[in-house]
């Protein structure tokens, strides 16, 4: 695939694994042993597939970041798209319908009837909405500024004419989530591998607030395995220069300002208010929602149904798994309890999961590379 | 026959994945159809300012977010070469 | 009233359909004269001959000489026609193949079809001039059967289970238990082809040159990797769940490991392309007509020129090797690292054959 295959060559890996080394060499000189957080579940998901962490020198730590939309949605919006779906058609992204809800998931639910559907783009729920107009239905619109460009999009489009459709929304915005991060004494970050298609969209710029004197080096990578090694090859260079700045090595996609047609249809159809983050808490103004103008759309004020937080299962530390204090194992449920088969918790579920990619790709790892 | 709703993969929905695809049409209404490796499809256009066909667009499930930067991905592509050539020369391997 | 409306506007296409192509009704499966005229109409011309000739209610067999290989599938395949196949044709290749990579020749179908009333009759021809194309194709001959309607919404289209017998072939011995470290891990062809082609005609957002299903017969390869069978020690074709199943299930419980080699893994492009776009994970996804073959080294040359001297195994190449690290299936990535290549977990894609 063109523009896909070249950043996957291995004589370049192997070129720039070997730069990381040296890099690596000079960080032991001055004692750092850098603790970077891949922010994106996107990510999570890229380097457990890519095999990057078996790449990298020992010193350096990867910590999965709270970057995975179905890890962060609390219970209870599962509890109101199940309600939802008694009352309308409900369309959802794949990952969702494993996610345990308070009781039940969209899974056990669809089961016992409830009209939900898998689909890979939002679009289908509109054509359905068009080619239904006797029948509600509703978009499960979870997601994080890579999916909220295109929801707006969805909101443009379905603005006038046509009345039985309508979202149910949970839209989390990276920026106060690293705010919320960097200001809590028990995260330790030395530096962000920040996300390649959030920051399409809200641009390199938004991460200036986190970089700079005091701050943590911010480098922005694609999702291909040498754009991810390579934005580690650049934080590495900045920790070992003493320099912490927003360094785009995406640039072929993020600009500076980001989408700005994106983010103008965003504001117009959309108000920031006060998300709660599954097993991290209430972090302001860190989730979009649809303005009131728009409540017909709006899936909540349509049916009358209300997001309450629900009730998250008890032992699990997805919480801390997503704020980078834990890594997967040191959870007690991990692989007892909470399988991919059996998720107790979200980071489980999600392919993005911290979990799940640790059960999938690294349950056995290879000797003297845990991170 | 009864009413079919297309029954997609269950585990798929990389939440931010998306690949570059090539602009084949652009049509009114920020529909257009673009390609990449015999694959066809759909795409909305409309969070792109001014799309031309032969662009280059970054798809995230059906919608292009972002255009993509051909002298941009040159360049990079032009650097990793560069190292891949550089570690394959004798001199390094040894 | 308008919901009235709808009902009358439906009920007159469905005439328009009725008369124009034909439908399938109850009374098709009810075993009276309708049920008497379809069998005529659609089936004995197709597979009247030999011992389904005068519609006995058993077949009776000759004698096949040695020890037998026995299986059935059932497939549910959504859509009915996909580009590269269809139900029939896939119906037919599911039960063969099965047979083949056990070391069978298959010999005899059984074919049970399952209608759903208002199922097109031109569709439900087209499927069956397909199966009996594939069946010729593999030597196969259809040699009982059952058809039955069910009410409109109870099934979806059209359902078939086939079941198959064949003769066990000379020569192999065929086990997870025969697998050493050591041993090669070949691929007859790319794969992944089949799951994709299949989710992208469910997409229906995918157009033009997309994935085409590899729905296919192996027996040519197995026939092709025979002269060296005493070194094939187990195969597999990748269906469900793709190759990360078949590696992962034919080293569970054994003292061995499998490690592939990203690089060497046999994608086509577009099937590449739909993958990548999807976020699927092509070890994942099923193939239809391919073969994963375990083999002693000295095995791996000569059946890699055996199979790409014929067409379904012109790029057949070898993209692993079994490791004496049990239980354990890696992948060397492109990146020069490792990773596990863990089971898929639940139903990837429902209804994929």
């Amino acid at each position: 695939m063109k523009y896909v295959d070249a950043f996957r060559d291995p004589a370049a890996s192997r070129a720039v694994v070997s730069e990381l080394a040296s890099l690596a060499g000079k960080l032991r000189e001055s004692g750092i042993r850098p603790a970077i957080m891949e922010v994106c579940g996107t990510h999570t998901m890229a380097i457990a597939r890519n095999g990057i962490r078996d790449v990298l020198p020992p010193e350096v730590s990867l910590i999965s970041g709270p970057g995975c939309p179905v890890c962060v949605t609390e219970p209870g919006y599962i509890d109101a798209a199940i309600l939802a779906a008694t009352r309308a058609t409900v369309f959802t992204f794949g990952d969702m319908l494993n996610v345990p809800g308070s009781e039940d998931s969209l899974a056990t639910a669809r089961a016992a009837g409830a009209d939900v559907h898998p689909c890979y783009s939002p679009s289908a729920a509109l054509d359905f909405a068009r080619a239904n107009p006797a029948r509600e239905t509703v978009f499960l619109a979870i997601g994080f500024e890579t999916t909220i460009a295109p929801v707006a999009a969805l909101a443009a489009a379905a603005e006038n004419g046509l009345p039985n459709f309508s979202m149910l929304t949970a839209l989390k915005l990276v920026p106060p989530a690293l705010a919320a991060l960097v200001s809590d004494p028990a995260v330790h970050i030395d530096a962000f591998l920040c996300p390649a298609h959030v920051s399409a969209i809200i641009g390199s710029d938004a991460y200036a607030p986190f970089a700079g004197p005091g701050g943590r080096p911010c480098v922005i990578a694609g999702f291909e395995p040498l754009d991810i090694l390579y934005g580690i090859r650049c934080i590495l260079a900045q920790l070992a220069d003493g320099q912490a700045f927003v360094e785009n090595e995406y640039a072929r996609v993020v600009k500076p300002e980001g989408n700005v047609k994106a983010q103008n249809l965003i504001s117009r159809y959309m108000e920031p208010y006060d998300a709660a983050w599954r097993g991290i808490g209430v972090i302001p103004a860190s989730g979009l929602r649809l303005r009131k103008q728009y409540g017909a759309m709006d899936a909540e004020s349509r049916f009358g149904i209300r997001v309450e937080p629900g009730t998250p299962p008890t032992g699990c530390r997805c919480g801390d798994v997503l704020k980078g204090i834990l890594n997967p194992p040191g959870c007690p449920l991990f692989d007892g309890r909470c399988t991919p088969e059996n998720p107790v918790g979200p980071c489980m579920v999600s392919s993005e999961g911290a979990c799940a990619a640790w059960h999938s790709y690294r349950r056995i790892a290879p000797a003297g590379k845990d991170a | 026959m009864a009413q079919r709703i297309g029954v997609s993969a269950e585990g798929h929905g990389k939440m931010c994945l998306a690949v570059p695809m090539e602009l084949t049409d652009v049509r009114t209404g920020g529909r257009g159809t673009a390609r990449a490796d015999g694959i066809v499809r759909d795409v909305d256009i409309s969070l792109i300012d001014d799309p031309r066909t032969g662009e280059f667009v970054i798809v995230h499930a059906g919608f292009a977010i972002e255009r993509l930067d051909r002298a941009e991905a040159e360049a990079r592509i032009a650097l990793f070469e560069d190292m891949a050539r550089r570690v394959s020369t004798p001199e390094f391997a040894s | 009233m308008r919901g009235m409306a709808l009902v009358q506007a439906h009920c007159a296409r469905r005439e328009g359909r009725l008369k124009e192509h034909g439908q399938i009704l109850l009374a098709h499966g009810g075993g009276g004269r309708m049920s008497r005229s379809l069998i005529e109409a659609e089936i004995a011309p197709r597979f009247g001959k030999g011992p389904l000739k005068g519609f006995p209610d058993a077949a009776s067999l000759p004698d096949p000489d040695g020890p037998l290989v026995f299986t059935t599938d059932s497939f549910v395949v959504q859509p009915l026609e996909f580009p590269g196949g269809d139900i029939g044709k896939l119906a037919v290749h599911g039960t063969v193949n099965d047979i083949c990579v056990c070391g069978g020749k298959p010999l005899w179908l059984s074919v049970g079809l399952i209608l759903e009333e208002g199922l097109n009759i031109s569709l439900l021809r087209r499927i069956l001039d397909s199966l009996a194309a594939a069946a010729d194709e593999c030597g196969v001959t259809v040699v009982t059967g059952d058809t039955k309607v069910v009410a409109r919404g109870q099934c979806d289209g059209l359902y078939i289970n086939t079941s198959g017998i064949g003769r066990a072939l000379p020569g192999f011995s065929l086990g997870p238990e025969m697998i050493r470290p050591g041993d090669a891990v070949l691929a007859s062809g790319p794969l992944g082809d089949h799951g994709m082609a299949v989710l992208c005609a469910r997409e229906a957002v995918l157009s033009g040159t997309g994935p085409m299903s590899d729905t296919g017969p192996v027996h040519r390869l197995v026939a092709a990797a025979a002269d060296m069978a005493g070194a094939v020690r187990f195969m597999r074709d990748p269906t469900r769940g793709g190759v990360a199943a078949v590696v992962n299930e034919a080293v569970h419980g054994t003292p061995c490991g499998v490690a592939l080699d990203e690089q060497n893994i046999p994608v086509s492009p577009a099937t590449r392309s739909a993958a990548e776009l999807l976020g699927l994970d092509i070890l994942h996804v099923a193939s239809e007509g391919r073969i994963l073959l375990f083999c002693a080294p000295e095995a791996c040359d000569p059946i890699l020129t055996a199979w790409k001297a014929i067409p379904e195994g012109r790029n057949a190449c070898r993209m692993g090797t079994v490791t004496a690290d049990a239980g354990s299936v890696l992948l060397n990535t492109l990146a020069g690292g490792r990773r596990l290549v863990d089971m898929p977990q639940g139903e990837l894609l429902p209804r994929i054959c």
